[in-house]
């Protein structure tokens, strides 16, 4: 995983985006279990109290699940997986589509740029 | 539950200079805190008032409830701002040392520590280079099951990668219960691996706050929040 952070946002909220998109990604597939708070907390080189902050983040948002002897897992719940995939694609379209009306594009001239793209790359 | 480390409205001036005045810090357990501020705000006053190295002019400090004394120096790991260890000594030696005076060195976990760095334990301090004598010292320190680890300045004259090492030394070896207090001026550095600051400045503690409240509160990091405090 890449464990760079932005200045501008605490730095549990940017672990928890981290460790989504490598959940929704399959990256770490369902029901996999994953490292320790310590050992995760190590490797992306944070305070191991801000780890476990994202950890309980991502367990409330019911991505993960901790059982108490083993250890924490994925969840195996694919409509939990699936809504948060499209949560994190709206938040992307939703810069995404700033970022274009800045330079003053209205939706449906972006719908047909991003088509003009799609043809370029099939060329 | 008691706090690890407390001051309560403590002061101490040098002659006519008042380092330190109206100091209330409260510190539980678990804790990694950075003690920043600029040069000559008072961070190395404060830690030496904590491990006894000076007392107070006004008010007191507590270490797990008891003032500095010989019970809380069996509780206090400290590194100083200067490596001082007796140079004439290898790395054996050392551990030897360390072991002696100290019934809570953990040998085991100093050893592996060194092994990651592949030292050779027949190696003289006084050889090594001021980089590798900081790395040593603060195996030492991190190599005791204390409950408050004072570090002063441990990552102030190392390269990035070094500096690397230590803190990732510093996270992986404290123990949940106790409280690390790091103190420096390199914040965007050690940011991360705090869990509250503590700003500094003219001698009275400016603000005590968690890293991610200040990011969420102001957008910005503590680095650059510190710069615009401070602003010269």
């Amino acid at each position: 995983m890449d464990w760079t952070f932005n200045n501008d946002m605490p730095i549990y909220s940017q672990l928890v985006d981290k460790i989504k998109l490598s959940i929704v990604s399959g990256q770490l597939p369902p029901g996999e279990k994953l490292s320790t708070v310590r050992d995760l907390a190590a490797e992306a080189k944070v305070n191991p109290n801000t780890m476990q902050r994202a950890f309980q983040e991502l367990e409330r948002e019911g991505l993960v699940f901790s059982q108490r002897s083993s250890g924490r897992f994925v969840t195996e719940d694919m409509e939990v997986i699936m809504e948060a995939k499209k949560a994190m694609a709206r938040q992307y379209i939703l810069g995404f589509m700033e970022n274009m009306e800045k330079l003053g594009y209205t939706p449906q001239e972006i719908i047909n740029l991003i088509k003009e793209g799609k043809e370029e790359d099939k060329q | 539950m008691t706090a690890t480390f407390e001051c309560r409205d403590l002061g101490k001036s040098f002659g006519s200079t008042q380092a330190l005045r109206n100091v209330n810090i409260s510190i539980a357990p678990g804790r990694v805190v950075g003690l920043l501020g600029p040069n000559g705000s008072g961070k190395t006053t404060l830690i030496k008032l904590a491990n006894g190295l000076l007392s107070p002019s006004h008010g007191e400090v507590l270490i797990c409830g008891e003032e500095p004394g010989p019970e809380s120096k069996a509780l206090v790991s400290y590194l100083p701002d200067k490596t001082c260890m007796p140079m004439w000594m290898n790395v054996e030696q050392l551990m030897d040392f360390f072991q002696d005076f100290y019934a809570d060195f953990d040998r085991q976990r100093a050893e592996t520590m060194l092994d990651r760095l592949g030292l050779d334990r027949k190696k003289k301090l006084r050889q090594m280079s001021k980089g590798t004598k900081e790395k040593v010292q603060l195996i030492m320190v991190m190599s005791r099951k204390a409950k408050l680890y004072l570090l002063d300045e441990p990552i102030g004259g190392v390269d990035p990668a070094t500096r690397d090492y230590i803190l990732d030394t510093i996270i992986r070896n404290y123990d949940p219960e106790a409280v690390v207090l790091i103190s420096t001026h390199l914040i965007s550095d050690v940011e991360k691996v705090l869990d509250e600051v503590l700003f500094i400045n003219q001698g009275q503690i400016a603000l005590q706050a968690s890293v991610d409240d200040i990011r969420q509160q102001y957008g910005k990091s503590v680095d650059e929040y510190f710069r615009e405090v401070f602003k010269c």
